[in-house]
């Protein structure tokens, strides 16, 4: 169902003296109506009566959180209609994203292909503001940032990713991360996790956790496991890596347990569920897990948490009691708070994975939601896909993928179509797949900051 | 030849419209990075023609089978004219 919130429609803002401390002085003047008919009575009225163009002020879009959502929300409402006023908050200076980070924790990859900049999104004419976002108050639609200042809006639009629960797990706080990394936002813990690898003495034991669902990258712990593997066993061949899952079922699982089987036997072990695989506690200053059935001492220890939307969309009030931000699918406009809409992992977003292809797919059609409700339109139902891709080692690819609509409220997998690469795909098919999974991340990170 | 014309219709149409729906998600992939193909540009014909393929099984595929299956040719046909005029 598509909520009919009041459209920001220009005038709305005309005499509320709404402080605007970022707005351009260019957007006061060139800020036509949304429509091309607009345009000749707007440049009238902006000769007549100084007081109509303000009232036909540009509206302002706010962004916060600059990842694979919130960048390419960013671009793509500058893009659907450069009229609007775009600001992109971002509290760090770059962007290091976690596809591929797999790669580097297992020294396939550099840390530098990881990092994009902001330069080009904000030479498109995004405004890029350096700074976190405190506060939201959805009624007056503003914005706080750490220093005070304050952004107005007509809509926001929140990609805030996730933070970790600490404390879900007990044992494993953030001081906790120190010793035994969690490296599922890429950067400092990503190179943590590596050199702690490296530093392992050959039959030393690799011990990793995975969370019950939902998290971040659902087959993300098994293409870990698997490419940590990959290295041990060429680097490290007497060593062992055990993965302790909360769960008894996995993404891509049958594709992964043959991977393994050829590949890893004797080295790598996951232990489900059901088979008291579900960790219960950790204790960081002896680098073990300790599940219903025993505990595990590591040499390398690496817990992927639970983890919930990031907490900008907690304090703007658009986080429901399992901790992640409910969404009307056809906007991505809160079910919560009107004109605030929520894309990637911190959404939900039914069949559709947080992953960054999905986070990309649903800010593009949300940017262009948002531009439409600005010009008093309503968006047509739309279709997302998703593609993700994992190593099982280098040049070994596979892949699942969906393509969903709204249904009942729900971003829901369409019948028939998506599904996993073959089980007995050639050789030469799991190589051509690990060359796309290299050239989709050359392409949607060009798409999205290049 | 008649599909041929209403397609190549359908996307002087769409240029700078809206994308119809699924399409906006085909960039994530396609966007000029060897050997992921480039949709730009083609004809849109030929791009309906792929997607048809993909969906009947009869073009070798990885992946584009498992999305074809998710649009029916009328919507195959909105898409590869939308797709094909972006930058």
């Amino acid at each position: 169902m598509i909520r009919r919130t009041p459209s920001p429609t220009l005038p709305r803002s005309v005499g509320k003296g709404v402080f605007r401390p970022l707005s351009r002085a260019v957007g006061e003047v060139r800020g036509g109506g949304v429509t091309r008919r607009n345009l000749l009575t707007t440049a009238t009225a902006l000769l007549a009566t100084p007081s109509l163009a303000r009232a036909q002020a540009a509206p302002r879009v706010v962004v916060i959180g600059g990842g694979f959502g919130g960048a390419t929300a960013a671009r793509f409402v500058h893009r659907a209609d450069p009229r609007i006023e775009v600001t992109l908050v971002e509290a760090n200076a770059d962007f290091t994203a976690c596809p591929f980070s797999n790669e580097v924790i297992a020294g396939f990859r550099d840390i530098a292909g990881q990092r994009f900049t902001y330069r080009a999104i904000a030479a498109d004419g995004v405004r890029l503001v350096n700074a976190e976002a405190t506060a939201v108050d959805p009624a007056a639609r503003r914005v706080t940032l750490g220093d005070g200042t304050v952004l107005a809006y007509d809509r926001l639009i929140l990609s805030p990713g996730i933070d970790i629960v600490w404390g879900a797990l007990p044992g494993y706080d953030e001081a906790a991360a120190d010793r035994m990394p969690h490296a599922w936002k890429a950067g400092a813990q990503t190179l943590l996790l590596r050199r702690q690898l490296e530093a392992m003495p050959d039959g030393g034991v690799v011990v990793i956790s995975a969370p019950a669902n939902p998290y971040r990258c659902p087959p993300g712990p098994y293409e870990r496991a698997s490419l940590i593997a990959a290295w041990l066993k060429a680097n490290r061949p007497r060593s062992k890596l055990l993965l302790l899952d909360a769960k008894d079922a996995f993404s891509k699982q049958k594709l992964f347990q043959a991977a393994w089987a050829q590949l890893y036997p004797g080295l790598l072990e996951w232990v489900s569920l059901s088979d008291g695989g579900k960790v219960t506690r950790v204790d960081p200053a002896s680098n073990t897990f300790e599940t219903d059935f025993g505990s595990h001492k590591a040499d390398v220890g690496n817990v992927i948490p639970q983890q919930r939307a990031g907490r900008i969309a907690a304090l703007a009030g658009v986080v429901d009691r399992t901790g992640w931000c409910p969404i009307d699918p056809v906007t991505f406009e809160s079910k919560l708070q009107p004109n605030i809409h929520v894309v990637g992992d911190a959404a939900i977003a039914g069949a559709m994975p947080k992953s960054a292809f999905a986070a990309n797919a649903q800010a593009k059609v949300c940017a262009d939601a948002v531009a439409l409700l600005l010009a008093g339109s309503a968006p047509a139902e739309p279709r997302l896909i998703n593609t993700c891709y994992s190593l099982v080692a280098p040049g070994y690819g596979i892949s699942v993928a969906g393509v969903y609509r709204p249904l009942n409220g729900l971003l829901t997998d369409i019948e028939g179509a998506g599904g996993t690469s073959p089980l007995n795909a050639t050789a030469a098919q799991r190589t051509q797949e690990a060359e796309y999974a290299d050239a989709w991340f050359k392409t949607i990170t060009h798409e999205v900051f290049g | 030849m008649i599909l041929r014309a209403a397609v190549v219709l359908a996307a002087l149409l769409t240029c700078a419209a809206a994308p119809p729906p699924g399409a906006s998600s085909c960039s994530g992939c396609h966007g000029g990075v060897a050997p992921l193909p480039v949709l730009t540009g083609r004809n849109p014909a030929d791009v309906v023609a792929a997607l048809d393929a993909f969906r009947a099984g009869t073009k070798p595929a990885t992946v584009m089978d498992r999305i074809a299956k998710g649009f029916t040719h009328d919507e195959t046909v909105a898409i590869a004219a939308w797709v094909v005029v972006q930058r």
